[in-house]
């Protein structure tokens, strides 16, 4: 109780201090909307935005070269949209990273289930914990992407603009209408629905499953939580791939990747597992977890350090792939990336392999709790940017900045997932008193 | 020059093993070594046996690898000849390299793990034709054997051990 208290009191106090610093977001966001007199006098990029108009794939542009006003139009036009789009992407990405960690748990819980693990059942309840923000993390990313589409003026995703399917129109753009039937607004939130109903029917079985566990006499809880984690992981790698190609990879519709919801996975994944071990370590320094002891930890953050390879191993062999063979077409996502967004886009490579790579190489350091959580906010922050770098060159280009929209909106969504998350952990006894394993998880040694 | 003796007591089954060790080390006589024919778990810490440092060469063998990849690559394709194979920017070894990463790595694991199984033979002596140490066949198979020199205190020794549930306690001259 005491423990929910303080998460409760903790989840109010940053939701209330963002809730306000999302106000002046919207404020700033307002002053941009009328600061587009000074932008008119940028004339000498015109031509810069013109060439991208082209990488766009937006052949009208391609003769008005001579019609210089023309030109500069189009460049207000366009820096005018990649600025009412950042407050729009800055909420996407953080509410994203928050549903991702969720997700990446609920991953990490089933396959734990699946593969009947003998040292994580200690940790069950705190994974069961996070993943209750799974459901409303969703719904919210998908209500603003849906929102961005309606109520909003295309903001993250510029298939939804219905011109560009429209072959009369100016906007007219015949490769995303190719895609249009799978891209459509309608098809999109019917099967964001049906995956987030998916995710949340699981998580809440899995939930339910262990709770009647703790006061069964045998152990068919037990088992039909495991019939329904492998079920829910074969489901998973396909939803979360689709989810991947929907929710990220759509904001360059130009743009296509194979390993793409590997990757994601792999940067979901990490984080939820890095957030397990954070919640455990704040839990255990509270005297919650008399039961977890480092050897707990050490697997958890031996995790950590191969997921991180992992991720890394996906992140280059995307980008090399591209980068050597260098084809038009799919080359252009790097090069905004190089160009405009080369301080994150390289730093969070740094943050996400090179530090976790030296600092949970050594056994002992993965036993020290404020070696991991050090190590663990350098994995968050690292994949914050590396959503940041897949969302934000493709709505404001290289009008980028992590400043008060993007900050207030990591501290939204943190502040709700952090509320959700504590509260959910104090439903529930934090030991799984009834599950097989536990036993042979309490005493679990390294 | 007189023969030092030695104590071997054998065991069959390294739970007595594990106890005995504790035993013999609270009563503070040193253990020469024990011959098992498997791993026992927790043994070494039993033993009180100083953690082993192999991780640790490990890790410099490989950043010798990446080493030794990277110099050679920057010299062949960008220093010595710097050709333009199908359009790649050989103009400084950080434009091109992302294609030199497999080889980096790879070298990196190939330096890492060939070093370290070497200094892991050099270190616990083992060559082929190598005479082997076994001073009993039997613990290639299902005994363990304790081996305890001896200063005098044979007798104390031996009703030590006795009382260790050691199966079979003989004094050895050891020979050296």
């Amino acid at each position: 109780m005491l423990l929910g208290a303080i998460g409760v009191g903790y989840g109010f106090f940053t939701s209330h201090l963002s809730f306000e610093e999302v106000e002046t977001l919207l404020a700033e966001e307002a002053h941009h909307g009328g600061g587009h007199g000074e932008d008119v006098a940028h004339a000498a990029p015109a031509h810069d935005a013109h060439a991208k108009e082209n990488a766009h794939g937006d052949t009208a542009h391609a003769k008005s070269g001579e019609h210089h006003v023309d030109a500069h139009k189009e460049h207000v036009e366009h820096v005018q949209h990649q600025i009412a789009n950042r407050p729009w992407s800055a909420l996407y990405v953080a509410a994203f990273f928050f549903m991702m960690i969720a997700l990446g748990v609920l991953a990490f819980y089933a396959i734990q289930i699946a593969a009947q693990a003998g040292w994580s059942p200690v940790l069950f309840r705190v994974m069961e914990g996070i993943t209750a923000y799974l459901l409303p993390g969703a719904l919210i990313v998908l209500a603003i992407a849906v929102a961005s589409g309606t109520i909003g003026h295309y903001n993250i995703f510029m298939w939804m603009n219905p011109e560009v399917t429209n072959p009369e129109s100016h906007h007219y753009d015949k490769l995303i209408d190719g895609k249009s039937g799978w891209l459509n607004i309608g098809w999109f939130a019917v099967r964001g629905l049906v995956f987030i109903a998916g995710w949340s029917l699981y998580r809440h079985f899995a939930r339910k499953f262990s709770i009647a566990q703790d006061t069964a006499e045998d152990n068919s809880n037990f088992k039909k939580s495991f019939r329904i984690s492998a079920a829910f992981l074969v489901f998973f790698i396909y939803s979360e791939s689709i989810m991947s190609w929907d929710w990220i990879m759509s904001v360059d519709p130009h743009w296509f990747s194979t390993l793409f919801g590997w990757y994601v996975f792999a940067s979901m994944f990490v984080s939820g597992i890095t957030v397990i071990a954070l919640v455990t370590i704040y839990l255990k320094s509270k005297n919650y977890l008399e039961f977890v002891n480092e050897n707990h930890l050490h697997d958890v953050a031996k995790f950590m350090f191969a997921i991180s390879i992992f991720w890394t191993y996906l992140w280059f062999s995307q980008f090399m792939l591209i980068w050597y063979s260098n084809i038009p077409e799919e080359v252009t996502y790097f090069v905004t990336r190089f160009q405009d967004y080369q301080l994150p886009f390289l730093g969070m490579v740094v943050m996400n392999f090179v530090f976790p790579l030296l600092l949970l190489m050594n056994a002992e350091y993965k036993r020290i709790p404020w070696f991991v959580v050090m190590a663990g906010l350098v994995i968050l922050f690292g994949h914050y940017v590396d959503i940041f770098n897949m969302i934000m060159p493709a709505t404001v280009g290289d009008r980028w900045f992590i400043g008060i929209p993007e900050i207030a909106s990591v501290l939204l969504f943190a502040g709700l997932f952090i509320f959700v998350v504590f509260t959910a952990l104090t439903k529930a006894p934090l030991l799984v008193k009834g599950y097989p394993f536990r036993k042979e998880s309490e005493d679990f040694h390294y | 020059m007189e023969a030092s003796k030695v104590i071997h007591a054998i065991y069959t089954d390294d739970d007595v093993l594990m106890s005995a060790v504790k035993k013999v080390k609270a009563e503070r006589f040193h253990i020469e070594e024990i011959y098992t024919p498997f791993p026992v778990h927790g043994l070494d810490k039993a033993m009180g046996l100083a953690p082993t440092r192999i991780a640790i060469t490990a890790f410099i063998y490989g950043l010798i690898g990446l080493t030794v990849a990277t110099v050679m690559m920057n010299f062949i394709m960008i220093e010595d000849w710097p050709q333009n194979i199908g359009g790649k920017p050989s103009f400084s070894y950080i434009e091109n390299m992302p294609a030199f990463v497999p080889i980096m790595f790879e070298l990196t694991v190939f330096f890492s793990a060939h070093l370290m199984v070497l200094t892991f033979y050099l270190r616990s002596r083992m060559w082929p034709f190598k005479n082997a140490e076994n001073p009993d066949p039997r613990t290639t198979d299902d005994h363990f054997l304790m081996e305890i020199a001896v200063d005098g205190n044979e007798k104390e020794l031996e009703e030590l051990l006795a009382g260790t549930g050691a199966v079979e306690i003989n004094l050895v001259d050891k020979a050296h």
